[in-house]
């Protein structure tokens, strides 16, 4: 897309300078740390799966042992490795001896080259295979393509995995692009995930394995049906972040909402729990050939969108420049941005493609996360139906790469059948409609849509700056970003941060970072 | 003001506009006519027969002469309908009675003032968005700062002292935390929940609070689409507010209300 709002090329070089700064400052902090949730996730990877007789995953069982806590600053590979080789089991077999009580931790009496070597195999086998679930990916897209951007994406949230299939082949065949599978609500606190397919949730149905496995498995189905492929999408946030991250790329799955940010904000985790979390989740998802969306977006349903639009823009440099760090391309960073302003005020529709037609040039090779009006819908579902459409109209004349369909029934409860169809029907109507628009426009030098991007950019630049100065959690401390303040030692999850010792050894990661050509760390 | 804090609002009045002035049915565009428009999906497909089927529903649901003027098939064995009928019942509104919450109106300078001069102390209240309900945005309205339509949230108001608990709070936090914090007002918001799980979290709250003996010192007040005062009421809360509300509202009533208990107490509640 041609460029149209002459933005400032050395304002954009001092935003990225400065994010860049926060990002490297973040994931040095990182570095230096592990989690609880990375060990499960390596544990994962490497094949343990599972759990007990209470549901308890094995993951959470070798983890949570009285000899781990002294194991993890150096990471729990070593130590779970000659635990193999002392029961000669393989690795679910080995955490469920562990589990059990027949074997500790701890006490594993092996040979270290040995219990290295005996890692190190799988952790290679686990590349391998994700590598080959990339593949499949690939080999569908190339075959059966994907259709035009934006990509339309709807959720289903029924809580009964069964019933979000049928939901969501309704959806497909309506003209939808990516399945988002939306997850029960308080899940994001659980320090585990839960096995099995499931059919109970809250507002929403739990990321499982089991429940990834059963929807990919439909909409390959349906993606043939279809003659496109049709993206699946879920969370790699909250507690578990690490571990979801590693079970979607297993499972192929194709977008994972991803942003230790939103996590930090709005559900109270965290923030040096669940900034180390994400620089592993990154990895896990760069390789994998993930798109992760993140969640600047939310800010405005929180501080006012007028006002608080460079939060968002700054939000995504700050993004950008962490996932590019841990090995993401680009073409991956679904970087998130919404249409909140209220529908009564004047101009607000330019403002709205003021600040999506900012983002699409300062971000040209990103597919950008528009999400829709949430904060002013109402109950009336007529109005909301326009809101949607003028929401569709900014979408498709910015160059939007993700689009996620508003519903007429936002505020009220999770989608209808119809509610979505509806949505679908009327999104493709507009898109279609105005198509070509953007490439026979050009905004007016002097007019409001240049004033307002060029004034947020400003606005973001100074407050990159401002955050690189003061550093990113004295930031979110000062409550700088959707005007929630958080402090270092609150919110949930610090428990299971740990300082790595010297000797921490992590084969997963190391194979993770060579698959994106980053420099391995363990030692 | 025309109201005493405790009156209680009148029941609404009905113009006599039609031959039963106190019979109401639905006004398309002509008086009686019933007109009503209703959409759904079947889980059936798209046929004559499901058409059909959907037209019979409508007359089951009570309207005459329906018809189906859109229908389109949804695949995967459903289908949807935009049907218009007549409704053929009505109702007698003089003789409805909604419970509502009993509080003059008062601006944003106004209640502070009444608090400091009425009251003679700050009133201190705490809010949460409990269970599993991850939306803050009823709970922010009316607390924060910025506050909404056009009127400043609680944080602004100089005798009001505000602990906003956010989102995914348990019971049992709150009640610490309102404790600690000698709550005079807990403010609940339920938005967005399933399968009534709001009603089981604010009754559960309320037993909670009766347990630890602090119910007749707390006043509780709970918020969100699903909820309205009569509610409320039946859930053992003192009172109970619907969409829309801004914090004006909220804060008119308690500060009336505790006017009124603390004055029939003698005073505010001693705290912990």
């Amino acid at each position: 897309m041609e460029p149209k709002l002459d933005l400032d090329p050395e304002a954009i070089r001092r935003c990225r300078k400065a994010a860049g700064a926060v990002a490297e400052s973040v994931l040095r902090f990182a570095s230096e740390r592990t989690t609880a949730s990375i060990e499960r996730a390596t544990l994962r990877l490497i094949g343990v799966e599972g759990a007990d007789a209470d549901g308890v995953p094995l993951v959470n069982r070798v983890v949570d042992c009285d000899a781990a806590k002294s194991i993890l600053p150096s990471g729990i590979s070593l130590a779970f490795g000659k635990a193999m080789v002392a029961t000669g089991l393989d690795a679910s077999g080995t955490a469920r001896a562990v589990a059990d009580g027949k074997l500790d931790l701890g006490k594993a009496v092996a040979g270290e080259d040995e219990a290295r070597e005996r890692v190190a195999a799988l952790a290679r086998a686990a590349g391998g295979r994700v590598a080959a679930v990339a593949a499949a990916r690939n080999a569908f897209l190339d075959r059966l393509g994907e259709g035009r951007r934006p990509l339309l994406y709807v959720i289903v949230a029924s809580g009964n995995i069964y019933e979000d299939v049928v939901q969501a082949k309704v959806c497909v065949k309506a003209g939808a692009q990516v399945i988002a599978v939306i997850r029960s609500t308080a899940q994001s606190l659980l320090d585990y995930i839960p096995e099995g397919a499931t059919t109970e949730g809250y507002g929403g149905t739990f990321a499982t394995q089991a429940n990834f496995r059963v929807m990919r498995t439909a909409l390959d189905e349906v993606s043939e049906e279809a003659g496109r492929y049709v993206r699946l999408c879920n969370y790699a946030s909250g507690l578990c972040m690490p571990e979801m991250a590693s079970l979607g790329r297993m499972e192929r799955l194709d977008v994972m909402l991803n942003d230790a940010l939103y996590g930090i904000l709005f559900r109270d985790i965290n923030m040096q729990r669940t900034l180390t979390d994400q620089a592993f989740s990154r990895l896990v998802s760069a390789a994998g050939g993930i798109i992760i969306n993140t969640g600047e977006d939310n800010y405005l349903t929180t501080a006012d969108a007028r006002e608080a639009a460079h939060t968002v823009l700054a939000s995504q440099f700050i993004n950008e420049a962490i996932a590019l760090r841990c090995g993401l391309r680009p073409w991956q960073l679904g970087l998130g941005h919404a249409m909140q302003m209220n529908p009564n005020d004047e101009d607000m529709f330019l403002l709205e493609v003021a600040q999506a037609q900012m983002a699409r040039e300062i971000f040209p090779e990103s597919p950008l996360k528009y999400m829709p009006p949430t904060k002013f819908m109402t109950g009336n579902i007529f109005r909301g139906h326009v809101q949607d459409a003028l929401f569709s109209l900014a979408s498709v004349m910015t160059g939007q790469g993700i689009h996620l369909l508003g519903m007429m029934t936002e505020a009220m409860h999770t989608p209808h059948i119809h509610d979505r169809y509806l949505a679908l029907e009327a999104t493709r109507m507009v898109m279609t409609a105005a198509r070509n628009l953007s490439e026979e426009m050009c905004w007016k030098p002097d007019g409001k849509v240049r004033h307002r991007a060029a004034e947020v950019l400003a606005r973001a630049t100074d407050m990159l700056e401002q955050v690189e100065a003061e550093g990113l959690f004295a930031a979110l401390e000062k409550g700088r970003f959707a005007d929630v303040a958080r402090s270092p030692k609150g919110g949930r999850g610090l428990k299971g941060v740990h300082a790595k010792s010297k000797g921490y050894w992590n084969p997963v990661e190391d194979v993770l970072r060579d698959a994106v050509a980053l420099p391995g760390r363990s030692e | 003001m025309s109201m005493t804090p405790t009156e209680r609002p009148e029941a609404p009045k009905v113009e006599p506009t039609g031959p039963e002035p106190h019979l109401v049915k639905p006004y398309g565009d002509a008086m009686g006519d019933g007109a009503v428009q209703v959409s759904f999906s079947l889980p059936v497909p798209l046929s004559d027969e499901s058409r059909e089927a959907a037209r019979r529903l409508a007359g089951k649901m009570g309207l005459t002469e329906p018809q189906v003027y859109h229908e389109a098939d949804l695949g995967h064995g459903f289908s949807y309908f935009i049907v218009y009928g007549k409704c053929r019942h009505t109702v007698d509104i003089a003789r409805i009675v909604v419970p509502r919450v009993a509080a003059a109106p008062m601006g944003f300078h106004e209640i502070d003032e009444f608090i400091s001069h009425r009251l003679g102390r700050k009133v201190r209240v705490i809010g949460a968005c409990t269970g599993s309900d991850a939306h803050t945005v009823g709970i922010d309205a009316i607390m924060n700062m910025k506050g909404f339509a056009g009127e400043y949230g609680l944080e602004r108001y100089t005798n009001v002292e505000t602990l906003n608990l956010g989102s995914q709070v348990p019971n049992d936090v709150l009640l610490a935390k309102a404790l600690e914090f000698r709550a005079d007002v807990v403010l609940v918001s339920q938005v967005v929940t399933q399968k009534d799980v709001h009603l089981t979290n604010l009754a559960e709250l309320v037993d909670m609070v009766e347990a630890e003996g602090i119910r007749d010192r707390v006043l509780m007040i709970c918020g969100g689409p699903r909820i309205t005062h009569e509610v409320a009421l039946e859930l053992g809360l003192d009172a109970g507010f619907g969409p829309g509300t801004t914090p004006t509202r909220v804060a008119s009533y308690f500060a009336q209300e505790l006017e009124r208990r603390w004055k029939a107490a003698g005073g505010a509640p001693v705290t912990r």
